[in-house]
């Protein structure tokens, strides 16, 4: 999301200056001071009787999902409203896309009404690209597949950074199923610009190699600033594709019990959370636990990155570029 | 066993670097064409009142034979045609292509086989050689009539597309194929391992968090069809080979003395699992783009002949299909027409490969995997010959390109090296 380059009318920019969150590679460190610092002002603005700010009047964002999802819509939805923006919500279920119609053709179709910025949440890996692609609208990826959710990453840095007053040189342990996980994806691109250690935990067939160290024993935990823990996702998983034994053995030798949890941790979870596999309910709701504060900082922070998509930046610039 | 026009043009070709390697040709000089034939070779040839095609600093080549192209005829003529396919391989250079039998229906009978040849008499632009299935409906169970689709015209077997499972079949069917004396072609692709594949297993893939295709996924299967291959003392053609691993396999087998060949795409010659970073559905391919280390094997068994053709894996696409997300396009590129220049501009003009060993992996290699005349430029022979300036470039434009469908890993890219020029079986087929 680097500034766009004010560029002689003759010239018709290159496509890489339009602006859209699509991955945490899209960020600088830049960037994500930035829309932390903005995510706080926000968090103020949220503490006031009235909380409803006029920022984004007679602009439109448009959610389009065509996975489920609680926290991200909910929050996508109301962080546009809390900005005054126009919201139209487009799920899959009920919608043409049970008919068939294709991706590109849902985007051309959407992008007649001229939306400012459309969230799209798709489960393959590329769909917030094809989107892109498509519409002169500003994209924000929620979620593809299992390659990236890069608001889950910057709401998690905020967090943090709230908990701990700095992120860098904090040590993560990420713990369970990292290999279907975009949010773990994400985060360990958004730890690494920002400074953090990571260290990935978990079975031998869920952690892949390559991102991040990796150790298959529960007590490389033991040194962690913060225990993240991964959903078991099942829907993501082939079907008949076994990766554990059993529930089970996972929870006996990954579930983050209160045991494994040591004084001064503190335990995240993106949510939402199977209670008693991978996360011990008392450890999810102890006082160690951040989860609903990633959720309240969900709100601010997507509100952050609407505002910063649809107010920064020379909007002059946009006219001059074409639709891709 | 090809089908195709035969053409008895009469032309000259004036001044162009002649170049056969296998002929041992490298010289500028007149080529004259009497009636298709070659008729003679010197300088300052009389034309006769010929066509005179003025070629100085051009190179004259024999032209080139594609052993593995998707027509999608029967079944999907939107993506491609006898017609617009041969035409996309004339202006690639080809004299000659071997279609795939994964159509719809499977050719695995031998009035379908029939019919297409026919087809191809008349709508094609260059020769065609047609493959059959290995199994009824490609379905890896009971064998196709090899004997009666090889009497129909059959130039080889293959599932492609997929693996034939079970090795208890495969076996069957080298033992049966005996009485064909025409190669089994192979998909080597280990299901349980590549299933929710989508990109090379690798750190890209990781990091991106697209399925992983291992290159286990291939070269179990290249180990098992190797060692099918040395039980049955049959010939077995491993088709578009993409790991280090297979290529090991391979080269163990040939020193064995076991009758196995191979191919190489050029999108595996020229390209890695790093250009998939942009999740461009025009770089997902089956089996996928692997590492620089793969890479540099593939080229190296290519000029050490252990893998003996290039092939383009020319696989069309509809727009509808490839214009979805990485995840849900399926695989496959198209690349007749960018083969040559693909070639030249990542891998002669840098110096990595000769010339003379990519003009010959081109035509005369895959020539001989499938018992095919090699083109040559020799007095007496057909002609089949490609004019090139190597010294040209083009940009690859897709409403430039012949074939119906427009799914090229090189949409945009600037190209050295173009084809201006093909004479196919006598006949001038693209200019």
């Amino acid at each position: 999301m680097s500034e766009l380059r004010v560029v002689p009318g003759d010239l018709v920019p290159p496509r890489r200056e339009r602006r859209h969150l699509l991955s945490v590679e899209d960020l600088t460190c830049d960037d994500v001071d930035r829309l932390l610092a903005t995510a706080r002002s926000f968090a103020v603005s949220q503490e006031r009787e009235t909380k409803k700010l006029p920022t984004l009047r007679g602009r439109l964002v448009i959610n389009l999902f065509y996975e489920s999802s609680t926290r991200t819509s909910s929050s996508f939805e109301l962080a546009a409203k809390r900005l005054s923006a126009d919201t139209l919500n487009v799920k899959s279920a009920g919608s043409s896309v049970e008919k068939g119609e294709s991706l590109k053709d849902t985007t051309l179709t959407l992008s007649s009404y001229d939306p400012d910025l459309i969230v799209v949440r798709h489960p393959e890996a590329g769909a917030a690209g094809v989107v892109a692609a498509n519409t002169r609208a500003r994209v924000v990826n929620a979620g593809d597949g299992k390659h990236q959710h890069p608001t889950q990453a910057l709401l998690d840095l905020y967090t943090l950074r709230e908990a701990f007053g700095r992120l860098d040189g904090l040590h993560i342990a990420i713990v369970g199923d990292v290999a279907h996980s975009r949010v773990a994806r994400s985060l360990v691109q958004a730890l690494r610009l920002v400074g953090s250690d990571v260290i990935l935990v978990g079975p031998p067939t869920l952690v892949p190699n390559g991102l991040a160290p990796v150790s298959h024993d529960i007590a490389a935990i033991a040194d962690a600033d913060v225990i993240y823990v991964l959903r078991m996702q099942k829907e993501r998983m082939l079907p008949g594709a076994s990766f554990v034994p059993s529930l089970r053995e996972y929870t006996a030798r990954w579930g983050i019990t209160p045991k494994r949890v040591g004084a001064g941790q503190r335990v995240m979870h993106p949510g939402p959370m199977n209670r008693g596999v991978e996360l011990d309910p008392r450890v999810a709701d102890s006082p160690a636990s951040l989860i609903v504060d990633q959720v309240r900082a969900g709100l601010v922070v997507r509100m952050a990155v609407l505002y910063d998509l649809l107010t920064a930046g020379p909007v002059a610039v946009e006219t001059a570029v074409g639709v891709a | 066993m090809l089908a195709g026009p035969i053409g008895r043009d009469d032309v000259v070709v004036r001044g162009a670097r002649v170049l056969d390697p296998v002929e041992g040709i490298d010289a500028i000089l007149d080529v004259r064409i009497d009636q298709g034939v070659i008729a003679q070779l010197g300088e300052r040839l009389d034309t006769n009142e010929h066509r005179v095609i003025e070629a100085p600093g051009h190179t004259l080549v024999p032209a080139f034979v594609d052993p593995h192209v998707h027509l999608r005829t029967p079944g999907r003529e939107d993506e491609e045609t006898i017609a617009s396919g041969t035409a996309a391989a004339a202006a690639g250079g080809y004299c000659a292509i071997l279609a795939m039998p994964n159509t719809e229906p499977v050719v695995d009978d031998p009035e379908t086989l029939r019919g297409l040849r026919t087809r191809a008499e008349t709508e094609a632009h260059v020769a065609v050689g047609f493959l059959a299935a290995i199994t009824k409906g490609q379905a890896g169970e009971e064998l196709a009539e090899l004997g009666s689709l090889a009497d129909a015209g059959a130039v080889g077997f293959t599932d492609d597309g997929r693996p034939v499972v079970a090795a208890g079949v495969m076996r069957r069917a080298l033992q049966y194929n005996a009485i064909t004396g025409r190669p089994i072609a192979v998909h080597c692709e280990e299901q349980t391992l590549t299933r929710g594949g989508h990109a090379h297993a690798g750190a890209v893939a990781t990091e991106l968090g697209i399925g992983g295709w291992p290159s286990l996924g291939e070269s179990l299967m290249v180990a098992r069809d190797v060692d099918l291959a040395r039980d049955t003392d049959q010939h077995v053609h491993l088709m578009h080979l993409s790991a280090r691993e297979s290529v090991d396999h391979l080269r163990r087998a040939r020193d064995l003395g076991v009758r196995a060949t191979g191919e190489v795409t050029p999108h595996h010659l020229c390209l890695t699992d790093e250009a998939v970073r942009t999740l461009d559905p025009n770089k997902k391919m089956n089996p996928p783009l692997r590492t620089d280390d793969d890479r540099s094997v593939l080229i190296d068994a290519l000029r050490d002949g252990t893998i003996s053709a290039v092939a383009t894996d020319h696989a069309p696409h509809s727009p509808e299909e490839k214009e979805v997300s990485f995840e849900s396009a399926p695989f496959g590129v198209v690349g007749l027409e960018t083969a040559f220049s693909a070639l030249y501009t990542y891998l002669v003009d840098p110096g990595v490969l000769t010339l003379e060993i990519v003009l010959e992996r081109m035509s005369a290699g895959p020539a001989a995997i499938f018992g095919l005349d090699r083109p040559r430029i020799a007095v007496g022979a057909p002609a089949n010959l490609t004019l090139l300036d190597l010294a040209g470039s083009w940009r690859v434009r897709a409403d430039r390109l012949r074939s119906r469908s427009q799914n090229s890993w090189l949409l945009g890219e600037r190209l050295t090296g173009r084809v201006t020029l093909t004479i196919a079986a006598g006949r001038v087929a693209f200019e």
